[in-house]
């Protein structure tokens, strides 16, 4: 059996200018044929810039970019085999419905269009509405037709642009497993950008998180939570407590450091900078990964484990989990997220606890860069 | 107060009515007229109803000649200025060039200039560059002051156009051509056809300007306007019916076909 790379998207050094201004550094990316793979980032990253120049709306300034084996950098759009979602879905309002599905077909000279497209709305559960205007429809429903509309030319790659920023969550959730389930369908290879995190890692096998033009970190969706190599990513993808340590010593595999009097163990391979003795080192710690004890049970916590100890300053009870946040020496506001199996009465704000959690969950970062990066408003948005 | 309160509740019906009135009463006069049977040279007292107008138009000397000059006139203007019209408008959208923001403002000047300021500096140029005052003056003339009512027509619907809808043609496969011919096109078509209409409106009754270039020229509006010295032949209130039910007409059609158009897509 030959393997078809024809959907191989492959971008070599491609970088994009406005003047002064650099949109996209130039990045290496390869998108293996049949992945469903996202461009992860906050407005204004490049995310989408990177996105246009695969469909060939934008010219790149430097670089190459290949479909399969075919060298695509400098063919208009419309020779290119890749079709486009659009953020506003940009469905053509003098046309109804079934000729804005068409349109692809008849612009490459198919003649007998109706079973094509019948059959494409009736995919996307919209074979009634067929002599529609856009206008008439929902915003759900526009969705579902600016994707039909791509993919009835079944393209080598379908590029999705935001295309679920519009709608209510409930709506999005429910659009997010119907792409998902299309893709799984029609095998095509899907290049979705987003600035939703949780959609991102929702529906992509892979996502290359994007900042300031360039690509911060790329990988699978679990191995970017687990395993951030800086602090943007580690604070874009969900919410991360980043302490400030010192290197104390090596010993084996594991890096000691002292915060604030406290020690910390950090396995060195999960330490992503270079971590000479009496350096500067961030450590990183997920929420959900620390346990709370009141102060008064700190013995009957095991051996091995890292611990800190500080006054709880407020708690949040939300359903599933109780939301801490915690003072310490060792870190102003260290956020703690408690299932609530089986809830303590004694951990209320102003108590005195230890947080403590595996080593093994503890990740390390290069303390030159700025703490907060990530952090913004534009993530909730 | 069953009246106050019945005024009330149809006070918009009523005003919208009044309006209407003021409105349509220049023209329920003019299409009276037409059935007149004037005793002198002029039809402005009701005499009695007669049909003679009506069955010989063209009775008068001159005037369907006059008539014919204006509509070829206004065809002709309306053409030339809707393209040049809707080149610029695109170009003053889509394209950042020297002398942008310039032309922007000078497009307009023909709407702000009075007319018959324009109409005396038009002919001074004329007459300096020893034009045969005549049809083509007129047209160049007419054609000038359409130009910005179109631009303003079309610019205002090229602006509000998603260029992403572009976007989106040319990534389904449309070439510049098609995607200009099926998307372009059609999207800005209600601002070109406003635009025309305008046109064809304001050179057919235009007066001041005409009248200026038209060197032995006559126009309706001008043959209209030097009938009032010596007399109102009827048969200029027939043309005037005429061309009031023509846009009557149009505009019913226009509406009953977009109707049946949206009954069938509901």
């Amino acid at each position: 059996m030959t393997t078809d790379n024809s959907g191989d998207v492959r971008l070599s050094g491609i970088g994009k200018t406005y003047g002064a201004f650099t949109a996209v550094h130039p990045l290496d990316l390869t998108v293996p044929q049949g992945s469903f793979f996202a461009l992860l980032g906050a407005s204004g990253c490049g995310k989408t810039t990177t996105l246009r120049m695969i469909a060939g709306l934008e010219e790149p300034t430097s670089g190459t970019v290949h479909l399969g084996d075919q060298d695509v950098t400098h063919l208009p759009p419309y020779k290119r085999p890749v079709n486009t979602v659009f953020q506003s879905y940009a469905l053509f309002p003098h046309l109804d419905i079934f000729e804005n599905v068409a349109f692809g077909l008849r612009r490459r000279g198919l003649k007998s269009v109706k079973k094509q497209v019948e059959d494409m709305l009736d995919l996307v559960q919209l074979g009634e509405q067929a002599r529609k205007k856009p206008h008439q429809l929902s915003g759900g429903q526009q969705q579902r037709v600016a994707v039909a509309r791509a993919l009835i030319n079944h393209p080598k790659v379908l590029l999705l642009d935001e295309p679920l920023g519009a709608l209510d969550l409930k709506l999005r959730r429910q659009m997010q497993l119907e792409l998902k389930r299309i893709q799984t369908e029609v095998g095509i290879t899907f290049i979705h950008v987003t600035h939703d995190q949780e959609e991102a890692m929702t529906m992509a096998d892979t996502v290359a998180v994007m900042n300031g033009g360039r690509v911060e970190q790329l990988g699978a969706p679990t191995d970017l939570y687990e395993n951030p190599r800086t602090t943007f990513v580690a604070n874009f993808l969900g919410t991360s407590n980043l302490i400030e340590a010192e290197v104390d010593t090596k010993s084996g595999d594991d890096i000691v450091l002292k915060a604030a009097g406290d020690k910390l163990v950090l396995p060195a391979a999960r330490c992503g900078a270079p971590a000479p003795a009496g350096g500067k080192v961030l450590v990183g710690i997920r929420p959900e990964k620390i346990a709370l004890a009141h102060a008064d049970d700190a013995g009957g916590i095991p051996e091995g484990r890292n611990r800190l100890t500080g006054k709880i300053a407020d708690a949040s009870f939300i359903g599933v989990s109780t939301q801490y946040v915690i003072d310490s020496p060792a870190c102003a506001e260290l956020s703690v997220y408690v299932q609530n199996v089986e809830r303590d009465a004694r951990l209320v704000p102003g108590a005195d606890v230890v947080l403590h959690w595996s080593p093994a969950h503890t990740f390390g970062l290069d303390a030159a860069q700025a703490i907060d990066a990530g952090t913004g408003e534009e993530v909730a948005a | 107060m069953p009246v106050v309160n019945w005024l009330k509740r149809h006070l918009v019906v009523i005003a919208g009515l009044f309006t209407l009135a003021y409105l349509l009463l220049p023209n329920v006069i003019v299409t009276l007229f037409s059935f007149n049977k004037p005793k002198g040279r002029f039809n402005y007292q009701w005499q009695q109803f007669s049909l003679d107008a009506w069955k010989q138009p063209c009775g008068v000397a001159g005037m369907c000649d006059s008539l014919s000059i204006s509509l070829q006139i206004a065809v002709w203007a309306t053409l030339g200025a809707t393209v040049l019209g809707t080149m610029i408008s695109f170009a003053l959208v889509r394209y950042r060039f020297r002398a942008r923001g310039a032309i922007n403002s000078l497009i307009f000047l023909p709407m702000a200039m009075p007319e018959v300021v324009m109409a005396a500096s038009l002919l001074t140029l004329f007459l300096n560059m020893g034009a045969q005052l005549g049809f083509w003056t007129i047209l160049i003339a007419h054609i000038m002051f359409c130009l910005s009512f179109v631009v303003t027509a079309v610019k205002a619907r090229v602006m509000s156009m998603d260029p992403r809808l572009e976007e989106a043609a040319r990534d389904l496969y449309a070439g510049p051509v098609q995607t200009f011919l099926r998307v372009t096109l059609p999207i800005a078509a209600p601002g070109i056809a406003a635009g025309a209409l305008l046109s064809f409106a304001l050179s057919f009754d235009d007066f001041i300007i005409t009248n200026f270039n038209a060197g032995s020229t006559v126009t309706f509006p001008m043959f209209v306007w030097g009938s009032a010295q010596r007399g109102t032949p009827v048969q200029i209130n027939v043309i005037g019916t005429a061309m009031f039910l023509l846009a009557v007409v149009l505009v019913l059609v226009s509406m009953l076909i977009n109707n049946r158009r949206n009954s069938q897509k509901a």
